[in-house]
């Protein structure tokens, strides 16, 4: 994938590139780990293509040959096209409502040539990351009026309200990502401090009774007012914050969360949730339930996340040995060549193989930021650190969620995943991110 | 530098629950291994069991069963296996549903257990025609003679009961153990070594293929073989001739105490408790009345009678009271005692003039006098002295004790101690007058027919005995074998009674054979002692006891033979013993003896009420046979559910041993109290299901 051409291959962040193809070859070897039956003639599956390793491998060729191309494109041709090629992705994911195609319950799909599938979705996330990049490096972009905020919260957050029409909650949480982005860019940290106590108090109103808990918030807004008596007799408005957040909360906890829960939400991704916390979900209450009732009890929805930590949990230290895994021979974990692949290393190479995956993970997202902050233009910044936020948030939701640290969301493992369209994605994120990074020294944007 | 600290800490929330997961927890590891890993128990051959003349009389064969993988007989022809089975598509679905519900779609089960021979070649024929189902072979025990059931025991399932006590054993549920006879007693030698091999299977249970190569399968090792003393011809012929007859009848070889054959009746075709019929013969067999299941060699207790008299006679000679020429006056009765008195059958003058005319004669008058002179002795001092010490003479002829011979559950017998009588007569003023009748084998005394056979090993061996066993050797005997079969090698001197007082009671025991009460027992050229026993019991008609050992000169065959409520000892006992020692000296038995054979085991002498009883039997389910079938021409004429028409074998089987069971079960079955309990299970669960 690195270029012979002395001239092309100028200004490549080579440590990037190295470590994106030692990821792509643990993802081949992970997918022939799962594919892998005792007995059968590897060699000649893998030379047929009919195996889905063998299919990664013609996948992995083709995303060399884009790769390249990119390398041979001009940098400033994404700058040029960035808010086009958005449009355009806006409109191929509304073509899908048209013309999409059924997989897996999800729409979401636009059928190509020679039996390929296209998600719209996940390239959307190349195109909202240079549409927010350009955006915020626009010379009249104030990135501290709320204005601009809502400009760019809105752009990262389109595809996503697309993705949740499509049925694809996972990929919509993925836009989410962007406002790390949108931090670093001046978003103020009230708004993590804020979406993470939202997060925290969810989790809460999930662990606790209702009535427990708010007990529990009221308590707080006392000892709140207690702490801060000198104050509130200086400054009445603080009581009224004060009583204002206890409000907030208790309604949070007594109606937005059993909204969400029961309205917004499906049946099977709350019983998830609520399965990540140890409870049972009574999907009678579900309204999305309520429409379809005929739909027979499917088994005890942990079973994915308990095959899944069994699986890694039984790699121990050292891990069971290439091939020798049993939860992977036995096919015991669901999706094991996508969404749980991380699965299939686990086992085989116990704690010193994961560890190392998730330092060549981390080692490649720090590289990426090293990069987004050596930038000199606004263009290249914001679109480093999107590329960074994106990988990371679907290493983290991935991992976490084959561990059991975060409910079932299908979103797949960057570049390890089988999947040509990830694949893909991934591929040009960070093509264009060298890229860019190659030219870094031409020209301030 | 926020950024890196949210990946940095993310990062390390990851890993500390990867420590966690795959560092501290265990129960990851096991649970994967609970998923995996199929253990398959390899279960090898059982010991064969062989006679003297190395003939194999249990050994094991190939039987079948038909196991089906639901999710691949798809295409079956199930109308043909139906037909060829005997079932109807209605039971054929509801056994498919009972498969899948029991054992998952995807798995192996068993269809239809132990197939019988002919449907084997049938299907096995057709078996291309039924995909999705295959024949699977097992081996079961088979006893090509058909005999020696009560001593040979049976295997069967075990129950939670004996995988308590079998704990660190390797039995699983649903295992197969000796339950009886030999089986039982040698199970650890018969069962051999289990082996296990180790798969790995899928999700849904499909066997992936063996674990590291088997590399940590162990082999399974086959049972080892015993070789006994017993000689399956005999054993036949014995068996044969106690056809319906209630009694038993038991030779060992005095020289070693192996035993030659032990016969009790009635008896049952051991090969009934294999197969696929197993359950429904027990049940069967354990509700009848005459109780084939029990083996009296062992378990019936029966006053000796008559044929205790030599011992009387030995401890009298012994303790010095009477010399070989002493001699009573008998007139018919013994008188010494006032109101009791002890008939006797002879009453010429004289039959009792010396030991060996009384003995040869049986002289009842003559035992109850030398008995209680010899529980009266005056040279012995202290209460019950007397009594005490021809206890321990009885007592060390094997009577009333445990001989500890390798078959389980033995009785004891039973030689009343001092202390019964006292609580009986509600004092210790009891005297020889009180239990008179123990000298000629009567009152509270009990023998088993193996302790009777035993006692005749002792005089013939003039003083000494080997326990009596079946086993003789072990194959590959071990220093474990070697412990448990040493006891019966080891020789048991009785007491010091000098060759001489044998010698009177042998050529005593003679006469018996050529002039007294046995003489149609007498085989030429053989000189056979013996001694007649005509027990009187609370039951009916007095049993029939012989005992007997040949030749004098060289004891190699000792017998004993009780037929219950038979008459005299002599009727039918005795030429039972003599066919049985004629044979085994000979080999072979002359024709004229032969039709001999015929005639005893032509003779029908069961006791009236259990001839009553299975005649009731027999009516009641001729009764509700056609009772059922009555009513189901009614119910066709009407043309309504066909399902109930009637079908002869459910009904006998369910119905029919249902309702007859009230009857026996309040008669207190003579079983082992855990055998009865199995027993009663098993047949509840039969007549449940």
């Amino acid at each position: 994938m690195s270029k012979q051409q002395r001239s092309i291959s100028q200004g490549i962040d080579f440590t990037v590139v190295w470590l994106y193809a030692i990821l792509v070859v643990i993802g081949i070897l992970c997918i022939f780990m799962v594919e892998y039956r005792q007995g059968t003639d590897w060699i000649q599956a893998f030379i047929g293509g009919k195996t889905n390793y063998s299919k990664q491998l013609i996948f992995a060729g083709f995303c060399a040959l884009v790769a390249t191309f990119i390398i041979l494109t001009d940098s400033k041709l994404f700058t040029a096209f960035a808010n086009l090629m958005y449009a355009f992705g806006i409109l191929l994911m509304l073509a899908t409502f048209v013309i999409g195609k059924n997989i897996n319950g999800s729409k979401s799909w636009i059928p190509l040539f020679g039996g390929f599938n296209l998600q719209p979705a996940e390239m959307c996330k190349i195109f909202a990351a240079l549409a927010l990049a350009k955006f915020l490096s626009r010379q009249e972009t104030d990135f501290s009026k709320l204005r601009s905020q809502l400009i760019g919260g809105a752009i990262a957050l389109a595809p996503a309200a697309l993705s949740i029409l499509q049925n694809e909650t996972g990929l919509a949480l993925v836009y989410f990502s962007f406002f790390m982005v949108m931090y670093r860019e001046g978003l103020p940290p009230a708004m993590l401090i804020i979406g993470f106590s939202f997060g925290a108090l969810v989790v809460a109103t999930l662990l606790l009774e209702p009535n427990t808990l708010a007990t529990i918030l009221t308590i707080i807004a006392v000892l709140f007012w207690y702490a801060l008596r000198k104050q509130i007799r200086r400054n009445k408005r603080i009581l009224a914050l004060i009583v204002a957040l206890w409000f907030v909360c208790v309604g949070v906890q007594r109606f937005a969360v059993p909204y969400i829960f029961n309205n917004v939400l499906q049946c099977y991704q709350s019983t998830r949730i609520y399965s990540m916390v140890g409870k049972d979900y009574d999907c009678t209450q579900n309204a999305h339930a309520a429409k379809r009732t005929d739909k027979p009890a499917k088994k005890p929805d942990d079973y994915n996340v308990r095959q899944s930590k069994i699986a890694i949990g039984s790699g121990g230290f050292l891990g069971r040995g290439f091939l020798k895994g049993t939860q992977t021979r036995g096919k015991y974990v669901p999706e094991q060549h996508t969404d749980f692949i991380f699965t299939s290393l686990g086992e085989a190479f116990g704690f010193v193989g994961s560890f190392v995956f998730l330092a060549i993970y981390f080692f490649l997202l720090w590289r990426i930021i090293t990069i987004a902050e050596r930038q000199r233009s606004t263009f290249s910044r914001v679109y480093a650190y999107s590329v960074a936020s994106i990988l990371f948030f679907h290493i983290a939701v991935n991992v976490c969620m084959t561990i059991g640290l975060f409910p079932i969301i299908g979103i797949p493992l960057p570049l390890i995943s089988y999947g040509g369209s990830s694949l893909l994605t991934f591929t040009i994120l960070i093509f264009i991110l060298l890229r860019l990074d190659a030219d870094r020294q031409m020209v301030l944007r | 530098m926020v950024i890196r600290l949210i990946f940095g800490s993310v990062f390390v929330v990851i890993v500390l629950q990867l420590i966690n997961l795959q560092i501290f927890s265990t129960k990851y590891k096991l649970a994967a291994d609970n998923n995996a890993f199929y253990r398959k128990v390899i279960y090898p051959d059982r010991g064969i069991i062989f006679d003297r003349k190395k003939k194999a009389i249990l050994e094991n064969t190939i039987s079948y069963d038909l196991v089906v993988t639901p999710s691949e007989a798809k295409g079956t022809d199930t109308l043909g296996l139906c037909q060829i089975l005997g079932i109807d598509t209605a039971e054929f679905k509801k056994r498919m549903r009972d498969v899948i519900f029991k054992n998952s779609y995807v798995r192996p089960s068993v269809f239809e257990a132990l197939l019988s021979p002919e449907l084997y070649y049938k299907l096995s024929e057709n078996m291309y025609r039924f995909p999705g189902f295959v024949l699977n072979e097992r081996s079961i025990r088979s006893y090509p003679y058909r005999t020696a059931a009560h001593v040979l025991g049976y295997i069967g399932e075990v129950d939670t009961n004996f995988l308590k006590k079998h704990r660190d054993e390797g039995y699983e549920m649903g295992d197969y153990a000796g339950l009886a006879g030999l089986e039982r007693t040698y199970e650890s030698v018969l069962m051999g070594q289990r082996g296990i091999k180790r798969f790995i299977r899928d999700n849904k249970g499909r066997i992936q293929g063996s674990w590291e190569n088997g590399l940590f399968d162990t082999a399974a090792i086959a049972g080892r073989n015993l070789y006994t003393a017993m000689d399956v011809e005999i054993q036949q012929m014995a068996e044969k001739m106690l056809t319906n007859k209630i009694g038993s009848a038991v030779a060992i070889n005095p020289k070693t105490g192996g035993i030659i054959a032990m016969a009790s009746g009635p008896s049952y075709d051991p090969n009934l408790l294999t197969g696929s019929t197993r359950r429904r013969n027990f049940s069967r067999m354990f509700l009848d009345t005459a109780k084939p299941l029990y083996n009296r060699a062992i378990k019936g207790q029966y006053p000796p009678g008559s044929t205790f008299k030599p011992m009387g006679a030995i401890i009298a000679l012994d303790e010095g009271i009477i010399g070989p020429s002493f001699g009573v006056g008998c007139g018919g009765a013994y008188f010494g005692c006032g109101s009791v008195r002890v008939g006797c059958t002879h009453k010429n003058a004289g039959h009792a003039s010396n030991l060996r005319d009384a003995l040869a004669n049986s002289c009842n008058s003559y035992f109850s006098h030398i008995y209680r002179m010899a529980i009266d002795n005056p040279r012995l001092q202290g209460k019950h002295a007397g009594y005490l010490k021809w206890k321990e003479y009885v007592n060390s002829f094997g009577l009333g004790v445990k001989l500890g011979i390798d078959l389980p559950s033995e009785d004891r017998g039973s030689i009343p101690d001092t202390g019964r009588y006292n609580r009986d007569f509600g004092n210790d003023r009891w005297g020889s007058c009180f239990n008179l009748t123990l000298g000629i084998g009567q009152d509270r005394m009990t023998a088993t027919p193996l302790q009777l056979a035993n006692m005749m090993c002792v005089i013939a061996n003039k003083g000494y005995f080997y326990t009596p066993h079946l086993v003789d050797s072990i194959e590959r005997e071990t220093a474990e074998d070697k412990a448990m079969m040493q006891k019966y090698r080891d020789k048991h001197e009785v007491t010091h009674i000098p060759d001489t007082t044998f010698q009177i009671i042998h050529r005593a025991m003679q006469d018996v054979t050529e002039r007294g009460t046995a003489t149609n027992a007498r085989i030429d050229g053989i000189n056979m002692c013996a001694k007649t026993g005509t027990a009187q019991n609370p039951h009916g008609k007095d049993h029939s006891i012989f005992v007997a050992f040949a030749p004098r000169e060289n004891p190699q065959i000792a017998v004993a033979v009780v037929v219950e409520n038979a008459g005299f000892g002599s009727t039918w006992a005795a030429p039972i013993a003599s066919l049985m020692i004629e044979k085994y000296l000979r080999d072979t038995l002359s024709q004229r003896r032969l039709a001999e054979v015929d005639r005893i085991s032509n003779a029908d002498l069961l006791p009236v009420a259990i001839k009553r009883w299975y005649q009731r039997k027999d009516s009641i389910r001729l009764a509700k046979q056609q009772a059922a079938i009555d009513e189901s021409a009614q119910i066709e004429s009407k043309q309504e559910d066909r399902k109930v028409t009637f079908d002869p074998e459910t009904g006998t089987r369910t119905d029919g041993p249902t309702k007859d069971t009230a009857k026996p079960k309040q008669q207190t079955p003579m079983l082992r109290p855990d055998d009865k309990k199995n027993a009663i299970k098993k047949a509840t669960t039969n007549t449940r299901r």
